[in-house]
């Protein structure tokens, strides 16, 4: 009866042992499935149609052409391989301009057929209408409707997630963003993080450290959005008046930011690292003559380079997945950055300001699951690496 | 080479650049005392006006202009025990079947790895999940009991690491010991590793705690409600917690001037909720530490 007892536990053990790496692969697999419904998604929004005149030998328009259009950038159908004709935008809310609404009908009941005389008097026409009000022999042409495409989402350089008829789903400045603030987080947190790491492992007494280790965990334990809220308070005002900039919600400010956060995984792990140089090593070097500095730059440093390394790495990888202190001070525009002294946009901040209101579902929805799949892997990556640094040192031992 | 390594020369040149070096690092590392006292000292001063009996148990008034945060507290607390209850027992056991159980191999390094894995994943990316798994396929909805399951799954890595090295650190020769006496394995892991490894464990899971009580990204689409006149009822209640309450009372909102007071206070009272929860476990450490060596 107690071996089964026993047996019983056993099993309960085991399984909860693999219970991470099945969370793991759910992640995979949900994030996945909400994700990839993007690329079935049709381009123009659900049930509405873009409609020319017959004459029109445009047969297909891109996301961004359709944007363009409808911003009114592009004004003539030569620009997309038509005829010399200049473009007619219509929307639906237009149609009061061409009828009146004895024309209309007064549930605009004869508004199909209105909207199929427009699209047949006007040459340069492109109608956003809705499919039900395409009637059966509608004079114009239909405009092919196409899927997202992957080289539009991936190679995309503008992301409007919620214009009409076509949002644009470019995922480049968003990636983009994340690197560039990551980026200069690590290289504003580096020499930070070094020297506390060597001065708490090498030059500190047991007091100092027993006073800096615990500062540097309560830093760690400070929550994001405080550290946001710190920056959106104190940080971005103070940028903005060293700088003369319009607004203080930069790069500048979430890089700032994000490198007071990444500090204390940094330091932790490249300080372990460290405190593991044998002492033997630093003894040898000591006896030969070397000071406690050349000791620590010729021996010690060298000695735990992967396990540093290590450290910097996780420090990128929390300053990628950041999102709450990001999005609080980064000023959240969705533009490739060239300079750190204006606003960009990164993928976890997108994602935690526009999920609530993308409809479930939808293709904006879809979108934003893909931007995390995105960034499930690329922190996935940075995991991965660090592991190989690490089990590199183990076999060198 | 040796030349290279130990350049015979003037020792004051020497002694100048590691007194230069090491006054670099001290500065460094004081400066970093410095950051963490500047932003705790000023949420403080900021907060302390406002943080009154008042503040602490009424609810949000006004339109977020007025009242207090105690929803949000209550909330909080709630999320904090049932991210608990889920994390706990799985990350323990999970834990001890790593290091008492598991062969020694390519299985515990893939299980290390994938655990390693789910701690570094962004916590955005876990709410992203909570809400495809939870929230919508399981049915839950945006709910406390959603909310936990999240973040309970996002401090599960640190539970089982925290489990993983307390064990590790109990000498073999006690479970030997055990053994030897006829106790079979499970004996062993219940009456000798786990009370021995248990002020480690217990420590570790209070600043999982700590970090449960501040994330607010996985329960923005999990959980966390805007605003709530009442106190949740049920587990499937939305609630209010205090990160999302700070990030909406300092980001939206039309009347800054009159909010900014509250976002301060909220701030204050969260992170004394970080501190308590940090410090306890300090002090737990301390005390199991000392009678461990009494005994």
């Amino acid at each position: 009866m107690r071996r089964v007892c026993e047996k019983i536990v056993e099993g309960i053990l085991t399984c909860s042992g693999f219970v991470t790496s099945v969370a793991v692969l759910l992640i995979v697999v949900f994030l996945f499935a909400e994700a990839m419904g993007l690329f079935n998604k049709k381009v123009v929004e659900e049930g509405y149609v873009l409609a020319v005149n017959k004459a029109n030998p445009v047969r297909r328009l891109s996301a961004l052409q359709i944007k363009e259009v409808f911003d009114g950038e592009i004004t003539n159908w030569k620009e997309l391989g038509g005829p010399d004709v200049g473009v007619t935008v219509f929307r639906l809310e237009d149609i009061t301009a061409y009828f009146s609404e004895e024309e209309l009908g007064d549930e605009y009941e004869r508004a199909p057929r209105c909207v199929s005389r427009v699209v047949a008097g006007h040459p340069g026409i492109i109608a956003f209408v809705p499919a039900r009000f395409v009637e059966k022999d509608f004079p114009g042409r239909l405009l092919d409707d196409e899927c997202v495409s992957f080289g539009e989402v991936f190679a995309g350089k503008e992301w409007f997630p919620t214009a009409t008829p076509a949002p644009l789903f470019g995922f480049l400045p968003l990636v983009a963003g994340t690197l560039w603030v990551g980026f200069f987080a690590i290289l504003f947190a580096l020499p930070f993080g070094l020297s506390v790491a060597v001065y708490m492992s090498e030059v500190a007494g047991r007091r100092t450290r027993g006073f800096l280790k615990p500062v540097i965990e309560l830093l760690s334990g400070i929550p994001s959005v405080v550290y946001g809220f710190f920056g959106l308070i104190v940080v971005v005002p103070l940028l903005q008046r060293v700088f003369g900039l319009p607004v203080g919600e930069t790069g500048l400010a979430g890089s700032v930011v994000l490198a007071v956060m990444a500090l204390p995984t940094m330091i932790t792990v490249a300080e372990d690292a460290m405190r593991n140089c044998p002492r033997a090593m630093r003894e040898a070097s000591l006896a030969l003559g070397a000071t406690r500095w050349q000791t620590i730059y010729k021996v010690v440093i060298p000695y735990s380079v992967s396990g540093i390394a290590s450290g910097v790495v996780l420090g990128v990888g929390r300053a990628i997945g950041e999102t709450m202190a990001v999005l609080m001070v980064t000023g959240n525009a969705a533009v490739i950055p060239s300079t750190l002294l204006e606003p960009l946009r990164t993928i976890p901040a997108t994602i935690a300001a526009e999920l609530g209101e993308a409809p479930s579902g939808g293709v904006h929805y879809e979108a934003l699951f893909l931007l995390g799949v995105v960034l499930f892997f690329i922190t996935m990556l940075i995991n991965l690496g660090v592991e190989y640094i690490s089990s590199k040192t183990g076999r060198s031992k | 080479m040796r030349q290279d390594i130990f350049p015979l020369q003037q020792g004051g040149r020497k002694r100048r650049s590691q007194w230069l070096a090491f006054g670099v690092f001290g500065l460094m590392s004081y400066s970093i005392v410095f950051i963490l006292f500047a932003i705790l000292g000023f949420i403080i001063y900021k907060g302390i006006g406002v943080v009154s009996w008042e503040f602490l148990t009424t609810a949000p008034a006004d339109g977020m202009t007025g009242g207090g945060v105690w929803p949000a507290i209550v909330g909080t607390f709630y999320l904090m025990a049932g991210s608990a209850l889920f994390a706990f027992p799985v990350g323990v056991m999970s834990g001890i079947y790593m290091n008492e159980y598991a062969p020694k191999g390519w299985l515990v390094r893939f299980i290390r790895m994938m655990t390693n894995n789910l701690g570094g994943i962004p916590s955005v990316v876990f709410g992203l999940f909570g809400m495809a798994l939870f929230v919508k396929y399981l049915g839950f909805g945006d709910s406390i009991l959603s909310g936990s399951l999240t973040l309970g799954l996002l401090c599960v890595p640190l539970v089982i690491r925290t489990t993983e090295e307390s064990l590790k650190a109990i000498p073999d020769s006690f479970r030997e010991g055990s053994r030897a006496l006829g106790a079979t394995k499970l004996q062993t892991i219940w009456h000798v590793v786990l009370p021995m490894g248990m002020p480690n464990v217990i420590t570790g899971l209070i600043l999982a705690l700590g970090r449960v009580s501040g994330e607010t990204a996985p329960i923005l689409f999990t959980c966390a409600a805007y605003f709530l006149p009442r106190l949740p009822r049920s587990v499937l209640d939305q609630c209010m917690a205090l990160p999302y309450h700070l990030y909406v009372v300092s980001t939206s909102g039309t009347d800054m001037d009159s909010q900014l007071p509250l976002a301060y206070g909220t701030a204050l009272v969260l992170i004394l909720i970080v501190l308590v929860v940090n410090l306890s476990a300090h002090a737990l450490r301390r005390y199991f530490s000392n009678k461990v060596k009494t005994n």
